[in-house]
């Protein structure tokens, strides 16, 4: 009962600072993964399901399912579209995304939130949501103020017919994919380049893992680690086909989780407010590709 | 004269293609399958450059076009060197290309030098590539080198599973 309450009040902070769905990648080795049945279709009436959940393995769901209320497409002409037929179940939810126009389609969330401190008449305030949210209930010049900025997104990408870049154009927030190889034209046995941005500019030095599904019949994770260069760019060759984890954060400066509301025991009273040690920022990025059979 | 105008051709110099219009010769196999369920593979005939596997043309595409619900064209993917390097640049049905599935035995096939993806092929060397995809099946690809640009020999290469003997030849 405890660990429900426990988890019931991190949803609602969560849904609080909008960030539909994500859950914080933590220490954990818990990782969201939405993953189509197929990266590459063909015809007129091309629909594709997704399987999303928060698991161990990957890509089997094993732990929670993922929400589907924050889950957005974006139709390969830009325009926002939707899921369809969304259910969830115990350890993973589907849904249907619908291809009626040829080119990619990008299937996410993203959230962004703030986390602050500052002193207003000798007192610490502390606030916590969207940037929005930031921009209005912080005052402009506030004294003492420090913030922890967070983003996290978590994608995967369908084409019918020929691959279109449009719905892969970067927000310029957080960290997230620039495609030099499209993502749904990885081939296994050769080389792939990603370049990463950070809130629009290269992430330079960034350390990218991608991880094959399929984990269950093999003895080893069989992980691969790449270095981006100063352009964010990162090159690697996918030795075999299959549906890929691609994962990289970035975190500079403090940040510590927690703070009133969060963490706390539930029903427990506030703590008192104290000031964040300092500024910070924490981006993480996710997707899952297909290396395709050659 | 002659023998240096061949030179030229190999040398992939520009010569009006009209002035040596070949028709390219294909025989392609469907094997006769002894599985629970069968369905007559998807096929895709086309050319491909050999220096970067890059597609030169698309002579044929076997696949049911008259399928309801388009779930035709839905499969034509699952020939998927084809599809990555041609097909999805075309739309389908395509005119002159377009063809229905064939059922198992020797099918014997000649694409005009004046017509399609061969009106405007340069003179060299290229692959004959047939690709085929079976459904609750396999896939396969095979490779025939051949000649453009003038009368060649018979050229023939054998598929493992999904393919039975492909033969080309520049008549």
């Amino acid at each position: 009962m405890r660990k429900a309450m426990t988890f019931k009040t991190r949803l609602l902070a969560v849904a609080a600072v909008g960030v539909a769905l994500a859950l914080p990648m933590s220490a954990s080795a818990h990782r969201g993964w939405m993953v189509p049945a197929f990266t590459t279709l063909s015809g007129d009436s091309a629909w594709v399901t997704v399987d999303a959940a928060i698991s161990n393995e990957l890509f089997y769901p094993d732990h929670r399912a993922m929400r589907t209320d924050g889950v957005k497409v974006i139709a390969p002409d830009g325009a926002a579209d939707k899921i369809q037929n969304a259910a969830t179940g115990q350890y993973r939810s589907t849904f249907d995304v619908q291809l009626t126009k040829p080119g990619t389609y990008k299937i996410f969330t993203a959230s962004n939130s703030v986390m602050a401190s500052w002193t207003e008449n000798g007192e610490v305030k502390r606030f916590r949501g969207s940037p929005e949210d930031f921009a209005k209930q912080v005052p402009a010049g506030a004294a003492d103020l420090k913030t922890i900025k967070s983003s996290s997104r978590n994608e995967t990408f369908v084409t019918r017919d020929k691959p279109t870049l449009e719905a892969l154009k970067p927000t310029g927030q957080g960290l997230e994919l620039v495609p030099v190889t499209h993502p749904t034209d990885v081939i296994a046995t050769e080389a792939a380049t990603f370049k990463f941005v950070i809130d629009g500019k290269p992430a330079a030095g960034l350390e990218v893992t991608l991880i094959p599904g399929g984990a269950r019949w093999r003895a080893a994770p069989g992980e691969i680690k790449v270095k981006s260069g100063p352009d964010g760019a990162v090159t690697f060759t996918l030795p075999e086909a299959g549906m890929y984890w691609v994962n990289a954060n970035v975190r500079s400066g403090e940040t510590v989780r927690g703070g009133p509301g969060m963490g706390g025991a539930p029903g427990a009273a506030p703590a008192p407010a104290t000031p964040l040690a300092g500024d910070g920022m924490s981006a993480s990025y996710t997707a899952v590709i297909e290396a395709q059979r050659p | 004269m002659k023998r240096s105008i061949s030179l030229l051709t190999f040398a992939g110099a520009a010569v009006g293609s009209s002035a040596m219009a070949a028709d390219l010769n294909v025989t392609v196999e469907v094997p006769k399958l002894n599985v629970a369920e069968y369905h007559k593979p998807y096929v895709a005939i086309w050319i491909e450059n050999p220096a970067d596997s890059t597609a030169a043309g698309t002579l044929a595409v076997w696949y049911d076009a008259k399928n309801r619900e388009d779930n035709g064209a839905k499969w034509l993917k699952d020939m998927r060197q084809w599809w990555r390097k041609a097909g999805r640049e075309m739309s389908f049905p395509a005119d002159g290309v377009s063809g229905a599935t064939r059922a198992p035995g020797p099918h014997k096939l000649v694409f005009s030098g004046a017509k399609g993806a061969l009106k405007n092929l340069k003179p060299g060397q290229y692959n004959l590539v047939v690709e085929a995809a079976r459904e609750v099946g396999g896939h396969e690809a095979v490779r025939v080198p051949f000649a453009w640009g003038k009368p060649g020999k018979l050229a023939t290469a054998k598929g493992s599973a999904e393919l039975g003997a492909v033969t080309v030849s520049v008549k």
